[in-house]
């Protein structure tokens, strides 16, 4: 069986300016895999590229999605396939409620913010006069990342992207967010009925204290520059550093 | 000489007075020899040709829920009847005849000499609606109100008069309509409210014009002390072209006025559109809302003006555009004027396009684009509508979908 997502020599430019090259990345169903790197490496050029943004150009490669070529589907058409994403900086919109975002991740019609949407804020501690703000109006930075968890909580995709879950989250939060994901990932079953995976971006690496992964990246320069467990490479990151860290893979051949 | 005589000298020297703001409108285009239509003992007998007219304006056929009803076609008045303690609803001509006390507040809001306009309105009225609560009267259940429109080339005159007496409560709904086999008409209407000490008028008004109808309403509000007026607008179809400037007069201790205006223009569409408040109260209160869509060909201006002029006011304009075309125009014009030091006014006023990045998250929610650029359009418009009861908010809030719904 091929992996869940498959992505091959993907080279992307931003504004006719490359930033991912040659890149081959894999993963499985029921994988966790974690994505560090410096800012700039291309981080968050990989998760928009893989939903689908149309700023982010494929210029050449492929991607696909349990077996489904999706280098030229539009984002909604790649949502429905299951992916998700939780952004790092989501834009606001007036006059559209976090509310209404829950209902329309999941896929109702329905206009009003009943039971069903307050049960499921309920689990990331967000009340219903917060499920009737504007959404991602002047939320802080910790509100706007449990806003984002919830609304894939709604969607249920099966291939959910994070992009800096943790960044601005307080020590309160940040644990229920983590559990959130955990179940989000399937990572509370075990191994053989985890079908769901996911794709994180940390700079921190703050998050994996409450997320068990499978593989650990480190991206440098648009490209994936050392592959290991999580455990070894964060410790070599918190150390070293990442270019030390790829410098040690490189040394001991983990990659 | 009799006020009735000084009120029309004055209206014949401003016959040919252009008005301030606007295209100039030809009234003698339109004529005032209309049809003469009986009387209806209830609204169900309204043709039912023109039903859905009535209820896109937001008009209640049955009457249902309604405090009262009153139904204007085109110059005639065809149903009038209050069913509520406390409330009074009849024709302005006939409310005159019955209230001698009634020419006191007749042209004290509006100068009858404000413009060709009003001298027409004064000088070849055609009716229009009275309505009043009586002091203390709580009268929660909406009224409502029809003008309409069903002739070619008629010129609609009303007059209207609105009073809350003392501690009472008025909510209005008003729809203006016109029927689909009008190609031109002309409506003038003018309307001038009175909310008492501590009384209360909301005003819903649905303007459900057609690509041929000159509007030129001319409407001002006198607010006693803690009195409080709310006036939500809605316009949603194109209108050949429309010039308003309503303006609420704060003159008692903490009256408060609050103006909010949904705007949708399309097609060929030309707007001038505004609010002013003039807080002439000690501790007196505005809110000017305004969210303008322009698509097509449409032409808005939306303006905005707070002027203060005693201690602790405070006044606010937040003017939002939105355009959706590059052969349309929006020009926002905000205004404030203080003539002392102790008190507060704003505004901000924005005009934009839709951003990508806002539909490209809602597509990343599984929306398609179409799907995305409405869910934004219907945020855009959607301001939270403070003060209403509630069953009348959720009617309001029916009503803003309905309308929206035709034209998305």
């Amino acid at each position: 069986m091929g992996a869940m997502l498959e992505i091959k020599d993907l080279t992307v430019e931003v504004e006719g300016k490359e930033i991912i090259r040659d890149l081959n990345f894999n993963i499985e169903r029921g994988a966790v895999h974690v994505l560090f790197g410096p800012n700039g490496c291309g981080k968050t050029t990989l998760l928009m590229t893989i939903l689908g943004f149309p700023n982010y150009k494929v210029t050449k490669g492929s991607i696909t999605f349990k077996g489904v070529a999706i280098t030229d589907l539009p984002i909604n058409e790649r949502v429905k396939l299951g992916m998700g994403l939780s952004f790092q900086h989501p834009p606001e919109i007036r006059g559209v409620k976090l509310g209404d975002m829950v209902n329309i991740a999941l896929g109702r019609k329905e206009e009003k913010i009943d039971e069903d949407v307050v049960e499921l804020a309920k689990r990331l501690n967000i009340s219903l006069d917060f499920l009737n703000r504007d959404v991602n109006l002047g939320f802080s930075g910790g509100e706007v990342k449990r806003s984002e968890i919830l609304q894939l909580l709604a969607q249920s995709a099966d291939f959910i992207m994070f992009d800096e879950p943790d960044s601005g989250v307080d020590v309160e939060n940040i644990e229920l967010i983590g559990e959130v994901m955990s179940e989000l990932m399937d990572r509370n079953k075990i191994p053989s009925k985890r079908e769901r995976a996911g794709l994180i971006i940390t700079h921190s690496g703050f998050i994996m204290r409450y997320i068990k992964a499978d593989r650990a990246h480190v991206m440098l320069d648009g490209r994936i520059a050392c592959t290991g467990m999580p455990d070894e490479i964060t410790k070599h990151i918190m150390e070293d550093g990442f270019e030390k860290c790829v410098a040690v893979c490189d040394e001991r051949g983990i990659c | 000489m009799n006020k009735k005589k000084i009120i029309e000298q004055a209206a014949e020297r401003a016959k040919t007075k252009k008005a301030a703001l606007g295209e100039d409108v030809d009234v003698e285009k339109y004529t005032t020899e209309t049809k003469n239509y009986d009387a209806l003992n209830s609204l169900d007998e309204f043709p039912e040709e023109y039903k859905q007219n009535l209820l896109d304006a937001g008009i209640e056929p049955s009457g249902k829920e309604r405090a009262g009803s009153f139904l204007q076609r085109d110059r005639c008045v065809v149903f009038s009847k209050a069913k509520y303690k406390g409330l009074e609803l009849m024709s302005t001509t006939d409310a005159m005849a019955k209230y001698d006390w009634l020419e006191d507040y007749l042209w004290k809001a509006i100068p009858v000499d404000m413009d060709k306009y009003t001298a027409e309105v004064e000088l070849a009225q055609s009716h229009g609606y009275f309505i009043r609560s009586e002091a203390g009267s709580k009268v929660t259940m909406p009224v409502q109100a029809c003008l309409f429109i069903t002739s070619d080339k008629v010129r609609q005159n009303v007059h209207n008069i609105i009073i809350a007496e003392e501690n009472s409560e008025l909510h209005i709904i008003t729809g203006c309509s016109v029927s689909h086999t009008v190609s031109s008409a002309l409506h003038l209407g003018i309307s001038e409210f009175y909310v008492k000490k501590g009384a209360k008028i909301t005003f819903t008004m649905i303007h459900n014009w057609g690509g041929g109808i000159e509007v030129r309403p001319r409407s001002a509000m006198v607010i006693e002390d803690d009195g409080v007026f709310i006036s939500n607008y809605i316009l949603m179809t194109p209108v050949k072209s429309l010039q308003m400037y309503p303006t609420a007069y704060c003159v008692g201790r903490n009256a408060r006025a609050t103006f909010q205006s949904i705007v949708y223009a399309s097609g060929g569409t030309k707007i001038d559109l505004g609010s002013r408040a003039v807080l002439q109260g000690e501790g007196s209160r505005s809110e000017i809302i305004s969210r303008v869509i322009a698509t097509d060909n449409a032409k808005v201006i939306a303006r905005g003006d707070v002027i203060g002029e005693a201690s602790n006011v405070k006044g606010h304009i937040e003017c939002r555009g939105l355009m959706l075309s590059d052969n349309a125009e929006i020009d926002s014009i905000p205004e404030l004027k203080a003539t002392l030091k102790d008190l507060d006014l704003s505004h901000e006023a924005a005009v934009g396009k839709i951003a990508e990045e806002e539909i490209q998250y809602l597509m990343a929610r599984g929306l398609s684009e179409d799907e995305a650029t409405s869910v934004i359009i219907r945020g855009f418009l959607n301001v939270d509508i403070t003060g209403l009861p509630d069953a009348l908010a959720k009617e309001t809030k029916r009503m803003f979908d309905m309308s929206l719904e035709k034209v998305m």
